[in-house]
């Protein structure tokens, strides 16, 4: 870990504003993912810019019943607030599947959105990596990648995202608020993420400089009936090798909305949207559902070592949307 | 120019103020470590894997391997050595001791901080992934087992002593429901 | 009871629970270990690690990072003091990763290049990274595989014999009419202390002194002592408190270092491996591929036991890991071969950990002796039971106790095992298939010669001196209490002091040999001083002390099979949609010999049990082909349990007497591992249907393998 400066700021303002004056700074949330990739030598920023201070830590609903998550409000103070439980409970449960107690009172909602990937070989800096070295290579596709992705990849990365969070989010079309020099900005979580392409190392639409203030969710009254169901290699404190966010309004039998996002399959947090599509107005069966699944996972191109993440995928959404289909009949 | 890369910074640990040099780099780990000789908080990982560095930050759980000490300027810090009232040991820590919740020893002061912090999460409603319902309609969970093996997997205990683990949180609990309920009447 | 060495029982203290004497120290944070120990003007080193898998060292820029704020030294093989590693030590040769900077070599991906010292850590991390380091790169082969070309058959060692035989083999499975023949894999594993490696090294007086994180004080200060030629009295190794060594704390790279840097700068110095360096640099186990041939009569009766396990090493260093020696204990047949092949690879030399041997051999074994029932139609428990030896099956030595039978029945009852519908994939709860299995352990029993000293003091207290080590088993519990029992005094009386290589030579702790041996150490003396005391008198302000060694002892006892045996019952939740699969209760029942405290060795069988739920479902390092090293070298990569994969896990044991022996503990630290991945193994046959024979057995193994239910109405 290299030397560098240190500034607490208490303002956007002048968050933006340090930021803009020294291309070699970064913004300090909760540091989990930022520090621990200082110590592998992946991340060398010469300032820092710790924004934990700043006022952006509360939970609010507005008057049009949309909420309000500020972008240094904690993991942990998200996945316990009331409001996002009652709302969203795809988006607490997912918020609690990650990572663990202590990393949640730490991490904040806006570094979430932007850890990087764990993939071994971006973190190895003795070794090749595109997304860290741009034009040195990608290992993992010939290499290990039982992990990597099956949607959205290319031939120069094959990472997945890690985030649990994110996933949650996608499927209630959340939008991102940030602040520049010149002023306040919003992308929605569909366009916040770039595709791979040939420059997986450019990987928000975020401006230079942009410091994220927050998310906003829609009103989303299916959201109340969602869940999160993770799959990992132990019980807990594990990345995803694949997860789901669902939520579902079924009507007589007939689903009326349908919101599916998924997670460790893709650079970013996957919406389905195909899958939505196929679902709407049709029948809430188990069939139904395994043929959403599978119009998602037409695009799917799995490596030697992760092909199981379609089948995974496929299953994932077949009982997820499953349980709360039988939830809402009871 | 440059920016600085160190500064004196306040740390209040223990209830006791501590105002120390720090170079920018240097985590809250290592100053406790290494620059105010408070080494019962251990490090297992260095990458937040491991949770053996765990102490309470204001109050909260944290991993201080990923916890700058500069960043920490201004908050109140709690070690393990913090935890028990002088010679009396703190009852997550009798329980500890009573049940064997160790073998090695090395991720016990993380296990016990972790553990404090356990207990204020659930008296206070949180919810965690081994909760089936997480919407505020259907209560807090009761600390079964099950949750507290969760809420305790932020800390890797190498040795296996999990079992004796839980059997402690559950016994720390029972104590703090006792001691609540004394209180009341 | 009364034997010539005084482990009779008088106090009680022998087999009463107690919590542990350093316990108030581990739950407070006072407990000090290796890297706590304050020393002035201290100086930290930072190993730099060849990031090549094989070729040699052609430049370390040293100049520009000597340069950098707090920087000391850059320690490297042009520079470096030459050491010796021509001796014999107690575990064996040395493993040449010990003999640091000593030539450009580089053997493997992760080898030590260099030592950078700072004044601060924060400063020579820095330095480390900064450190350039120029290869000749050399291609490397790091693919182990079964049949490699390069497998060899290593000599016999003391650790065990390569090969052994017995009766016709092939002629005997001809004449069998039930043969499984299957082959099984377990991956590469690594200990993973919670505590790194690290040692603080420092001149006084003219001696080397080392404060270490380590099993054994006795064998590190005499390898230091031999590896920078001075005499034994020159050296001094502590280790008061250890955070866990599971086989990995041996003398290795760090001690070496800290010693050497501490000599070339005139100051102490520290050296702590991080997490990432730990996965080359203290061994691991190997990785292996065995193919398991069972031959059996129509009764299930062994004809044949044919074990062939290969497993790989380093290009410098042999380690065999003996994974087909547990059928020489396990069963009897007509015809036995057992062996063990090895290949050198680029790739760091592994080492003991947790049951070596035994661990990864009791998996093939275990889980090839169920799909024995299966095919014969008998209960796994009737099966082993019906091949139980009245002697070594190989060696033909009597056993010293043999107590496995017990554990069954014992196991049986408390796990509800005669309820069990044999039939696979028949049991279903939601998402989840359900299954049980078991299997059987064993673990060698043996002692290490020691020395011992007993003091009984003025002031009626008794202090025991031994260089013994608790790496968390609980040692200097069970030391207070096997003294006080001895003498006959409550526990509150004896202390106990240890970890010290200035208290004489000791066993280090490791093959569940530790306590047994220090043990019969503290006995002896004991019972020495007691003769001592009963001629009356008062004791002088110095004590009154008596002294042992155990050399002549253990050199004396009869040859025969020691062992200590477990039975192992495992209960899985297997959803085959998603492929996780839970472990929901597991048992263990033990004939371990006489347990000195049940508190601790409950918890160190249960810890083994634990480490063989990891070893099941969750551990395996992965190596890159291209690169030849490790993916992901960290506790995020490498997996083992947390504490929600582990459910309620008991364990406990049956007596085990053996009034031939004089001491009659066994050890208690690795047999918990040994059987306990075959026996989940086994439960994820019995709830789906489908044989897993690759550790770990991870999702997408099981989502991609399915389930094998038979069709109602042909079951069995």
């Amino acid at each position: 870990m290299k030397e560098f400066g240190y500034q607490r700021v208490l303002e956007v303002s002048e968050a933006v504003s340090v930021l803009g004056a020294d291309p070699d700074a970064r913004f300090l949330g909760g540091g989990t993912n930022l520090v621990d990739l200082m110590k592998t030598g992946v991340e060398r920023p010469g300032r820092l810019v710790d924004v934990t201070e700043l006022p952006l830590d509360h939970v609010e609903v507005t008057p049009d019943g949309a909420l309000r998550i500020g972008a240094t409000v904690t993991n942990s103070d998200l996945a316990a607030h009331p409001e996002v439980r009652r709302r969203y409970p795809a988006l607490a449960q997912a918020v609690l599947a990650g990572a663990s107690g202590q990393l949640r009172n730490m991490a904040t909602v806006g570094g979430n959105l932007l850890q990087r990937t764990r993939c071994g070989y971006f973190t190895d800096v003795a070794g090749p990596c595109n997304k860290r070295l741009p034009g040195s290579g990608c290992p993992a596709i010939e290499g290990e990648h039982h992990n990597h992705a099956i949607l959205g990849a290319s031939e120069h990365c094959v990472a997945t995202h890690p985030s649990d969070m994110g996933v949650a989010l996608a499927a209630f079309d959340a939008v991102v608020r940030y602040e520049t020099a010149d002023g306040p900005g919003e992308l929605p979580l569909a366009d916040f993420y770039l595709p791979v392409g040939d420059t997986p190392h450019l990987e928000t639409a975020l401006p230079s400089g942009a410091l994220i203030t927050g998310i906003t969710l829609p009103p989303a009254p299916v959201a109340a009936h969602s869940r999160y169901r993770k799959v990992r290699e132990r019980a807990s404190y594990a990345f995803a090798i694949g997860s789901i966010a669902a939520a579902l309004d079924v009507r007589d039998g007939v689903v009326h909305e349908v919101r599916l996002a998924l997670g460790a399959v893709a650079s970013r947090p996957w919406r389905a949207l195909a899958a939505e599509r196929a679902l709407t107005g049709g029948p809430a069966t188990a069939e139904a559902f395994a043929a959403a699944a599978d119009a998602e996972l037409a695009a799917a191109e799995a490596l030697p070592h992760n092909g199981y993440k379609v089948p995974l995928t496929r299953n994932l959404v077949v009982a997820l949307l499953t349980e709360l289909t039988e939830e809402a009949a009871r | 120019m440059a920016p600085s890369t160190s500064s004196v910074i306040t740390l209040t640990i223990n209830g006791e103020k501590h105002t120390l040099p720090v170079d920018h780099r240097t985590t809250l780990l290592d100053a406790l470590r290494e620059q105010l000789d408070l080494t019962g908080t251990k490090k297992g990982c260095d990458q937040g894997q491991c949770g053996a560095c765990t102490v309470l930050i204001d109050g909260r759980r944290a991993v201080s391997c990923l916890q700058l000490a500069v960043a920490a300027e201004g908050r109140e810090v709690t070690t393990i050595e913090g935890v028990a009232e002088g010679d009396e040991l703190h009852p997550v820590q009798q329980a500890f001791l009573d049940l064997d919740g160790y073998q090695c020893g090395y991720c016990t002061p993380g296990q016990i901080c972790s553990a404090l912090a356990v207990l204020e999460e659930h008296a206070a409603g949180w919810p965690s992934a081994a909760t089936a319902d997480v919407r505020p309609e259907a209560g807090p969970p009761p600390l079964s087992p099950d949750e507290i093996r969760e809420r305790m997997s932020g800390n890797l205990c190498r040795c296996g002593a999990y079992v004796s683990i839980v059997q402690a949180v559950a016994r720390a609990a029972e104590a703090r429901t006792a001691g609540t309920e004394e209180a009341l009447a | 009871m009364t034997t010539t060495t005084g482990t009779t029982t008088t106090t009680g203290a022998f087999g009463t629970a107690r919590t542990r004497v350093e316990g108030r120290e581990k739950v407070t944070g006072a407990a000090r270990y290796s890297g706590d120990i304050p020393l002035p003007d201290l100086a930290h080193g930072w190993m730099v690690l060849s990031t090549v898998a094989r070729g040699r060292v052609s430049a370390v820029e040293s100049e520009p990072v000597l340069a950098m704020p707090g920087v000391l030294a850059v320690i490297h093989h042009e520079n470096a003091p030459r050491v010796n590693l021509d001796y014999m030590g107690m575990i064996g040769k040395p493993d040449p990763i010990i003999g640091v900077f000593q030539h450009d070599r580089v053997p493997f991906m992760g080898w030590p290049v260099a030592l950078v010292l700072a004044e601060r850590p924060e400063q020579a991390r820095e330095a480390a990274e900064a450190l350039v380091v120029r290869y000749d790169q050399e291609p490397h082969d790091i693919g182990f595989t079964y049949g490699h070309p390069d497998m060899y058959t290593p000599p016999d060692s003391p650790f065990g014999a390569a090969v052994a035989t017995k009766g016709d083999v092939e002629a005997e499975l001809a004449a069998s009419t039930f043969v499984v023949d299957s082959e099984y894999t377990t991956p590469e594993e690594h200990h993973n202390p919670m505590e790194p490696h690290a040692a603080t090294a420092h001149w006084d007086g003219g001696r080397l002194e080392v404060f270490d994180s380590n099993q054994g004080s006795t064998m590190v200060a005499a390898e230091l002592a031999q590896i920078f030629s001075l005499d034994a009295e020159s050296v001094r190794v502590r280790s008061e408190h250890v955070g866990g060594g599971f086989g990995s704390k041996t003398t290795r790279p760090h001690q070496v270092a800290a010693a050497m840097a501490a000599t070339l700068l005139h100051r102490p110095v520290r050296v702590v491996m991080t997490r990432r360096q730990m996965f080359s640099t203290i061994g691991y186990r190997s990785p292996t591929a065995q193919r398991v041939r069972l031959g059996a009569d129509e009764s299930g009766r062994l004809r044949v036991l044919d074990h062939r396990s290969e497993c790989v090493t380093s290009t410098v260093h042999e380690f065999v890991e003996r994974s087909a020696t547990v059928g020489r204990v396990m069963y009897d047949a007509d015809a036995h071969y057992t062996s063990d092949r090895v290949v050198r690879l680029d790739v760091p030399s592994p080492t003991f950990m947790r049951a070596p041997g035994e661990a990864p051999g009791s998996f093939a074994l275990e889980c090839a002796m169920d799909e024995l029932a299966e095919k014969t139609g008998v209960d796994p428990i009737e099966l082993r039971v019906r091949n139980e030896p009245d002697r070594g099956p190989v060696s033909g030595l009597p056993f010293s106790s043999r107590n496995l039978v017990a554990c069954y029945e014992e196991g049986a009852r408390r796990f509800g095992w005669a309820d069990r519908d044999p039939r696979p994939g028949v049991r279903r709860e939601g998402r989840w298939l359900l299954g049980t299995g078991m299997a059987a352990a064993s673990f060698h029993s043996g002692a290490g010669p020691s020395t011992a000293a007993v003091t009984a003091e003025a002031d009626g207290t008794f202090t025991v001196r031994i260089n013994a080590a608790d790496i968390g088993t609980g040692a200097r519990t069970a030391i207070n209490l096997i003294a006080a029992d001895a003498l006959a005094v409550d526990p509150e009386r004896v202390r106990v002091v240890m970890a010290d290589s200035d208290l004489g030579p000791a066993m280090l702790a490791g093959g569940s040999m530790g306590t047994r041996s220090w043990a019969w150490a503290v006995a002896i003396a004991v019972s020495e001083l007691r003769e001592r005391l009963a001629l009356g008198g008062d004791i002088p302000p110095e004590g009154i002390t008596a002294r042992s060694d155990t050399t002549e002892a253990i050199g004396a006892l009869a040859s025969k099979e020691r062992h200590s045996f477990g039975a192992q019952f495992a209960e899985v939740a297997v959803d085959v949609t998603s492929g996780e699969v839970r472990v929901r209760r597991m048992l263990g029942i033990f004939a371990a010999g006489r347990i000195v405290n049940p508190l601790t060795a409950r918890n160190q069988f249960v810890g083994g049990m634990i480490w063989g739920i990891s070893m099941a479902l969750h551990e395996e390092a992965v190596r890159d082909r291209a690169s030849g090293g490790l993916v992901s070298p960290d506790l995020a990569g490498y997996h083992f349990a947390a504490n929600a994969d582990v459910p309620v896990v008991e364990a406990d044991w049956v007596d085990d007497p053996d009034p031939d022996d004089p001491v009659g503990i066994k050890g208690v630290g690795e047999v918990g591992i040994v059987g306990a991945a075959a026996a989940i193994s086994n439960a994820v046959w019995h709830a789906t249907g489908v044989r897993h024979r690759n550790l770990p057995i991870r999702p997408d193994r099981v989502l991609s393998a399915g389930t094998n239910v038979p069709e109602p109405g042909h079951a069995g």
